[in-house]
């Protein structure tokens, strides 16, 4: 299902959001918030909490279409996109194979899930209800979800927050497997520059309200090859390149 | 969030009955309801015995009463009748009440222009809409279906409504993103969440609607347990009263125990099973 062809990157130049309060305040969220990420590439967007961030992932996903400028999403194989929201955002009505099979289109509602269950380890875990999950759990039957769609570009809003240490890190590690056995054009939003350290080719650096773009940090080692000791160095370089960014 | 959550779940409970299943929970309240149903017996034949009248029969009379319609077929093809006008003014109701109660919890304007009409019709009395109806659409089943369809439309589009407005955005958020399409939409994202609302709206609708149904049989229509009741208020024949009365309330008893019951346990499943 490897997209063929000129595939376009995702492509966002938003020249302006404004949110109007119920009062008549208007407060600037976005201005002139332009970058691109190239095709098959993981990309994390980094910034401080409520620097807007999952304000440009609402509008990207077409969940707030309140805004000056414009997107462009990439073209070629299925066309789909997917999101892993902050909350696991599982209906609690249907079981887990449930939750991911509802989001498949049509056609592919009855293809053979195990490998991407196996993965993720739900495999025994595939007929339970979200309640009965931890929120570790919930998380990976969000990421099942996301990656059963097989989309042209996939969407993570802060998918590891509210986790301790260790399931962080888990998820982390079976994201990238998840994410390795179908490389996709992925755009996280985190505040934690380690995991974007740990997961991505590029991150975008934000700058706070009214965001817009600070630069861009290209990780440039095979993921393989980030052990910890590569990580801190890693991490001394992008302090070196954006002094003041944590 | 949580008080919400707690709200539904409080909704839930009230119609989701017990949810044991070990044997000893399920039989424990069902013998208390047995023993509480024979005190009442016992206590309404006691009264009937220390005040004989023609107006107040014991419960031997009116089963014997019972039993000549029970063999006559009057009972049933009264029972049915009746059966029936409810069936057909509840799914009437609940069909149009949830629509438009839906309606007016998603859409704000829409609401407010329409609520003084909510309010208008939820206090017509009963009696004046029956009138009215068989005066302009004849004395004819649809307009006694429809005009006890129309006493308990408000009912449920106010429930709907808070139901609506309860939903949680983040689920259709969700849909949208993958693209759900609108039957899906209304099964797996819209239904769910509305069902402890659907379940208090049809509990309260059924129960309300068999009262009106005899009304609406006692003014206008040739069959039926309300035609029956006031056939009998006319003989001044109390203990067929009763027994057309009880026998009724005795098959609402068996639609709630075997089909609305067992509906719900079906629809709150995945809320039975604690984390």
């Amino acid at each position: 299902m490897q997209p063929v062809g000129a595939a376009v990157p995702l492509r966002v130049d938003i020249a302006e959001k404004t949110f109007r309060s119920a009062q008549g305040v208007s407060v600037m969220a976005l201005k002139n918030l332009s970058f691109e990420v190239q095709q098959g590439e993981f990309a994390c967007l980094l910034g401080p909490s409520g620097c807007g961030k999952t304000t440009t992932l609402r509008i990207l996903l077409g969940l707030d279409r309140q805004f000056s400028g414009s997107f462009q999403l990439p073209e070629g194989g299925s066309n789909r996109i997917a999101a892993v929201f902050q909350e696991p955002t599982l209906l609690p009505w249907r079981t887990v194979e449930q939750n991911v099979r509802l989001a498949l289109p049509k056609d592919l509602r009855t293809k053979n899930l195990d490998a991407l269950f196996d993965t993720l380890g739900l495999t025994g875990m595939r007929s339970l209800y979200p309640a009965e999950l931890s929120l570790g759990l919930a998380r990976r039957a969000a990421l099942a979800r996301a990656f059963a769609t097989e989309p042209a570009v996939l969407f993570l809003d802060e998918p590891f927050v509210s986790l301790d240490g260790r399931t962080a890190e888990q998820l982390r590690r079976l994201l990238l497997d998840v994410w390795s056995a179908r490389p996709t054009t992925a755009l996280m939003v985190t505040h934690n520059l380690t995991e974007a350290l740990t997961l991505s080719d590029r991150i975008i650096v934000l700058a706070p309200r009214p965001t817009h773009v600070l630069g861009v940090f290209d990780v440039n080692l095979p993921r393989q090859h980030r052990s910890p000791e590569a990580t801190s160095d890693l991490l001394q370089s992008f302090h070196q390149k954006f002094p003041g960014v944590t | 969030m949580t008080a919400r959550d707690g709200g539904e779940r409080r909704l839930g409970e009230m119609a989701g009955a017990s949810r044991r299943s070990d044997p000893a929970a399920t039989l424990m309240p069902a013998l208390t309801v047995t023993i509480s149903l024979l005190g009442l017996g016992l206590l309404w034949s006691l009264a009937a015995n220390a005040w004989p009248s023609r107006a107040f029969p014991g419960p031997g009379q009116v089963w014997q009463v019972l039993l000549r319609e029970a063999a006559s077929g009057d009972l049933f093809y009264h029972l049915g009748a009746t059966l029936g006008r409810v069936a057909a003014a509840y799914l009437v109701a609940m069909v149009v009440g949830s629509v438009i109660g839906i309606l007016l919890g998603s859409y704000r304007r829409a609401d407010r222009f329409f609520n003084p009409w909510v309010i208008l019709f939820l206090n017509i009395p009963a009696l004046v809409i029956i009138v009215l109806a068989y005066i302009w659409f004849g004395l004819n089943e649809a307009a006694a279906i429809g005009a006890v369809a129309v006493n308990k439309i408000p009912n449920v589009v106010v429930t709907m409504r808070e139901g609506a407005r309860a939903l949680d955005p983040s689920y259709a958020e969700m849909a949208a993103v993958y693209r759900f399409g609108p039957l899906d939409r209304v099964r797996h994202i819209l239904l769910p969440q509305l069902q402890p609302y659907l379940a208090a709206a049809s509990r309260s609708g059924i129960a309300l609607i068999w009262k009106i149904v005899l009304v609406v049989e006692l003014l206008g229509r040739s069959n039926g347990v309300g035609f029956q009741i006031h056939l009998y208020f006319q003989l001044f024949d109390v203990a067929a009263i009763l027994a057309y009365t009880l026998a009724f309330v005795a098959v609402m008893l068996v639609v709630e125990l075997l089909l609305v019951q067992p509906v719900e346990r079906h629809a709150t499943r995945w809320r039975r099973r604690p984390a």
